[in-house]
């Protein structure tokens, strides 16, 4: 049986990994490919690099450090954060990431997703959404969240869907930070409206939380602070989840 | 002892070629090293189109190597190119293996992620390996084959043969690249069978 996966998301600024509380108030806490080895060896399913600071710099960091990750990775890494062209998506999956994310760049040219789709493959292109909850519905944010759009989370969903990612990763930016566990409501929205895997992400802050997530049906939770702050360790976690029932490859 | 890695042309071959590089072994990406090669990996992401008009320029060098008993390894859309034929594409398969990929349905898709190897029957490829090992994923059409050379089997909707071995030559629909200490240990056993 297809397990639930636990992804740990490593934010990177300058080649170190970082963690914001809302996308601000940034604290150091490791060496990526360090970080990765480790993770992998507590049972992490994939790894999600989010590189924060490329939006505005430095896109040959990214690269080596995609190089750097797959020498020593054997399980599937995803790089996100600041690509800003099919180009620079490219570069990345040829120097051994598994999968690009990309946010900003679909929604500002939704025919990046078809573009990468045909040439890599709808597996390797993760559509991210950050989307922030407001009037009675959930918006979609730009530019590490600090850009609304006006297009609404679920409708843009199935777009990705449509033009033929692979995956969405879901963030909630009012969760994102916060330890108050996934935003349960826009992920069911999110899950219920597309037929590929949802990622949610943002927010987690315990073991029920990941089980409250992968009960309304997440394929997978990501999750970062929980992580580095070592407030809980992944096989800790997928222990609980196991006891619930939940299938989670131990 | 160098291991001949089919360029497909749409495949990501730096996963493939550091876990090589993990388990000590050379290889060469030139199709012209298929006759001299002591191992054979055709490895695949991409569309099966594009990958089988690339590998039916080769097949003859492949058909010979496979009647010299050189190991062939299939791996997820390298595998489906051993079959006869493919849903997603028009193009003939290589049809070592009896039977064609076919597209799930009523499943999310793409099949992403770990799901176990079931039902693993004894062969030099499984040795050391656990029944119900979870291996990595990523597909959105499956084996469907005609004919009963199944190693092991993965549910998803289906049960599909995730491994399938004929004589030396060995489909796998996951990536053992990508599996981690299960998916090296099953290549690692795939090298061991070169010469």
């Amino acid at each position: 049986m297809l397990a639930k996966r636990i992804i740990p998301c490593l934010d990177v600024d300058k080649g170190k990994v970082v963690k914001g509380v809302k996308f601000k108030e940034l604290k150091n806490a490791g060496d990526p490919v360090e970080l990765a080895t480790l993770y992998s060896s507590e049972g992490a399913d994939e790894l999600v690099f989010l590189d924060i600071s490329a939006s505005l710099e430095n896109r040959s960091t990214v690269i080596s450090l995609s190089k750097e990750v797959a020498k020593v990775l054997d399980i599937p890494f995803t790089v996100g954060g600041g690509i800003r062209s099919v180009d620079d998506a490219r570069e990345i999956l040829r120097n051994g990431a598994d999968k690009i994310s990309i946010n900003t760049l679909a929604v500002k040219n939704p025919n990046s997703i078809n573009e990468l789709a045909s040439e890599f493959g709808s597996q390797a292109v993760v559509v991210a959404i950050d989307a922030k909850f407001k009037n009675g519905s959930y918006e979609v944010f730009i530019y590490g969240g600090t850009s609304p759009t006006g297009i609404d989370a679920v409708a843009w969903a199935k777009e990705a869907e449509a033009r033929g990612a692979g995956e969405i990763l879901l963030t909630s930016i009012d969760r994102d930070g916060t330890k108050q566990g996934y935003d349960l409501n826009l992920t069911k929205m999110v899950l219920d409206a597309v037929s590929i895997p949802v990622i949610a992400s943002g927010g987690a802050g315990s073991p029920l939380h990941f089980l409250e997530v992968f009960r309304i049906g997440a394929d997978a939770a990501l999750a970062a602070g929980i992580f580095h702050r070592g407030e809980y360790r992944i096989r800790e976690i997928k222990e609980f989840l196991k006891k619930e029932g939940v299938q989670v490859r131990l | 002892m160098p291991v001949a890695l089919v360029d497909t042309g749409v495949s990501n071959l730096t996963s493939l070629t550091n876990a090589l590089s993990r388990l000590g072994f050379t290889y060469e990406t030139s199709s012209s090293k298929i006759l001299e090669a002591d191992a054979i990996i055709i490895p695949g992401v991409g569309s099966y189109d594009a990958a089988a008009r690339k590998i039916n320029l080769i097949k003859n060098y492949l058909l010979d190597a496979i009647a010299r008993e050189i190991p062939v390894l299939g791996i997820c859309l390298g595998y489906q190119l051993l079959l006869e034929s493919s849903e997603e594409g028009k193009e003939s398969g290589l049809g070592i293996f009896k039977g064609r990929a076919v597209k799930f349905s009523g499943v999310k898709v793409p099949h992403v992620g770990w799901n176990t190897l079931e039902n693993l029957k004894e062969d030099k490829i499984t040795e050391g390996i656990k029944e119900k090992s979870y291996v990595y994923f990523v597909h959105s059409y499956y084996p469907l084959l005609e004919e009963n050379v199944a190693i092991a089997e993965t549910t998803y909707g289906v049960k599909f043969a995730s491994i399938a071995k004929k004589k030396t030559v060995y489909g796998f629909q996951f990536h053992p690249e990508k599996s981690g200490t299960v998916g090296l240990k099953l290549l690692e056993n795939f090298l061991k069978l070169s010469k």
